[in-house]
């Protein structure tokens, strides 16, 4: 079947090189992606349904789930609100230095996430600058999940600010001009005309970013202490458990933040094909 | 409304992108600018329409200084030539766009809003389209929407920046008669930019055409192709031939072409003409012995276009000739005939001149 798929491709395609290319995508894919996804299954299926639901109902483990949650959720809306902006200034403004800002942004993905970890638990720590201040007001960052969302705030920011940044350069100023011809008052352009726009991607930007901090560890565990039932998110549960040569149990956990970052990962992609048919003329 | 500029001048940086401008609009006229890119024609529409500033100088629409107005007080349309439509909105939101953008106390009920924007698809013949999507519209259709949008909150003054010019050449047409006829209709005061002459002659009441910056002259379509006050409006205005040669007692020679020219003083000179002014013979006539013969023919619709060349003609002559004269003459690639000329015109002197030299026929 494939075979006649391929060959038949083979005689009609005019981009050569169609079932090589495909071949090696798919050879990586299965190695890189789904071989150890296999052996994730393979570990759950020594546990039986009840010992199965048994460990991933465990109370401190829901706890975490919440605390991840929040924290995620918090992060990303953090991000939408100041990644648009950030989008917004790198595209519709010149200023001295905006190679430079454009070039910061990337760097959460370059930087290794256990030195961000490390940096921002000293930086918010009741004895660093940024805790120092905040801690006579009585503000506590560090060790509570204010300080779990900012660190997955800052790793998750690049996904916002570069899905939103290509859109908006691709919407022409001459639709902004049209929007204020027509007397719209600067909010109501924005509500009206360029968030409807920029919506889809700030969507998945945000969905990405809500994704990343759900599984993001490196960064989160330095600050966030892991006392259990308050500050222990489930990729350190995942860490403790294999720490104690709990792989079924470790798995079983895992399977939980798999299962719910492909679902969010399926719907996001599933509702912005719906989106983008729209704007290219299918019918709604 | 009559639209009054005084003045208006622009740069960007060191360059210099309008040079000061006056220009009085009257109550619906219906003025095209034309020129080539980069002559400033759609800097000082944008400009009028308030999303540019002017360095210096003051733009009036009736007695009212708009000079300092922000665009969305200056109660205008704007067409945009790539129409600018909000693609995540029907076609019924984008038209009803300025209408809901007004602040609640001036906003019409959502019933009249509704059958105001009918009322103007009705107009564009868009009624059976408005629930679909820019993008399942032709370019034709997205322009008519944009300019439904742009009437929807009866602007005084209506602007277009190169309204068709993303457009194939037949929808062009329709909607050039479309679009002077809607002006007739509501009498809005507009001011549209184009590169395109044809379209500039056939729609404006009046023309400016621009270069560099500059005005080179503002007439009515017809003075400005009978009476052009240069050469560039001259050459810009349609297709140009050149004879160049020396006139001693009257005559102009040049190879073995001779062309009696009376009044031009002697010395060298260049004479321009219109493919039309010129009309071609099997012998050569009184005033003028201008053999050539046929390099090209090529049939367009009504008339023929010719290519005529001769030893004495630097580059070749485009002429133009009806079918029935096609015919009578037997013209075909190789052909070799006399020119006649009826007008020719001069502008190396201190004012341009027309000269009538034979009638035609």
């Amino acid at each position: 079947m494939i075979a006649k798929i391929l060959t038949r491709g083979h005689q009609r395609r005019v981009l050569p090189g169609f079932g090589l290319s495909l071949g090696v995508s798919l050879t990586f894919v299965s190695l890189v992606l789904l071989l150890p996804l296999t052996s994730l299954v393979g570990q759950l299926s020594t546990l039986s349904l009840s010992q199965y639901v048994f460990l991933i109902t465990d109370p401190r483990v829901m706890a975490s789930y919440g605390v991840t949650l929040l924290a995620a959720a918090v992060a990303a809306l953090f991000n939408a609100v100041f990644g648009l902006l950030m989008a917004w200034v790198l595209v519709r403004y010149e200023f001295p230095g905006k190679r430079l800002v454009d070039a910061l942004m990337d760097l959460p993905f370059a930087l290794p996430t256990a030195v961000a970890g490390v940096t921002l638990a000293t930086l918010y720590s009741s004895s660093g600058w940024m805790g120092g201040l905040l801690a006579p007001l009585g503000i506590d960052i560090a060790y509570t999940w204010v300080g779990i969302a900012l660190a997955m705030a800052f790793t998750s920011i690049p996904f916002v600010v570069r899905t939103v940044q290509p859109v908006l350069e691709d919407l022409p100023a001459e639709v902004d001009e049209a929007a204020v011809t027509l007397g719209a008052a600067d909010g109501h352009a924005f509500r009206r005309v360029l968030l409807p726009y920029l919506w889809p991607a700030l969507v998945t930007g945000t969905g990405l970013a809500f994704v990343r901090s759900l599984g993001e560890f490196g960064a989160v565990i330095f600050i966030a202490g892991g006392k259990p039932y308050e500050t222990e998110i489930t990729s350190l549960m995942i860490f403790v458990k294999l720490q104690e040569y709990d792989y079924a149990g470790a798995s079983a956990v895992a399977s939980i933040v798999l299962a719910t970052s492909l679902m969010l990962l399926l719907i996001i992609n599933l509702w912005q094909g719906r989106f983008i048919k729209r704007l290219h003329g299918g019918r709604p | 409304m009559n639209i009054r500029i005084a003045g208006v001048d622009k740069r960007y940086g060191r360059a210099r992108a309008l040079e000061p401008i006056d220009l009085d609009i009257q109550d619906g006229e219906l003025i095209g600018l034309l020129g080539p890119s980069g002559s400033g024609k759609t800097t000082l529409l944008r400009i009028v329409a308030g999303l540019e500033q002017a360095d210096s100088g003051s733009i009036h629409f009736g007695e009212r200084d708009v000079t300092q107005v922000h665009v969305r007080d200056r109660r205008i349309g704007f067409v945009f030539q790539h129409y600018a439509l909000f693609r995540h909105m029907s076609v019924f939101d984008n038209v009803a766009f300025g209408l809901n953008a007004l602040p609640r106390r001036e906003r019409p009920s959502s019933d009249q809003i509704r059958s105001r924007v009918m009322q103007l698809l009705e107009m564009v013949r868009l009624t059976d389209f408005a629930s679909r999507y820019p993008a399942q519209l032709s370019g034709g259709q997205q322009q008519r929407v944009s300019l439904a949008r742009a009437l929807a909150l009866k602007p005084d003054v209506l602007l277009l920046d190169e309204p068709f010019g993303a457009l194939d050449a037949k929808v062009r047409q329709e909607l050039r008669r479309w679009l002077r006829h809607l002006h007739g209709e509501l009498g809005f005061t507009s001011l549209f930019v184009t590169h395109d002459q044809e379209e500039a002659l056939e729609l404006s009441d009046r023309v400016v055409v621009m270069s560099d910056g500059r005005v080179e002259q503002i007439a009515t379509p017809d003075t400005l192709y009978r009476r052009p006050s240069n050469r560039f409006v001259f050459e810009f205005l349609g297709e140009v031939n050149r004879l160049e040669g020396d006139v001693a007692r009257g005559v102009l020679t040049c190879g073995d072409a001779r062309l009696s020219v009376p009044g031009i003083d002697d010395g060298r000179h260049e004479l321009l003409l219109r493919p039309h002014e010129i009309r071609l013979s099997d012998q050569p006539s009184h005033g003028a012995h201008l053999p050539v013969s046929v390099s090209a023919v090529v049939p367009v619709g009504a008339e023929v276009r010719l290519e005529l060349e001769a030893d004495w003609l630097g580059e070749p002559w485009q002429a133009s000739v009806g079918h029935a004269e096609f015919d009578r003459l037997d013209i075909r690639r190789g052909r070799r005939l006399y020119a006649v000329v009826s007008q020719i015109h001069r502008f190396d002197a201190s004012r341009p001149q027309t000269l009538m030299l034979e009638p035609a026929i």
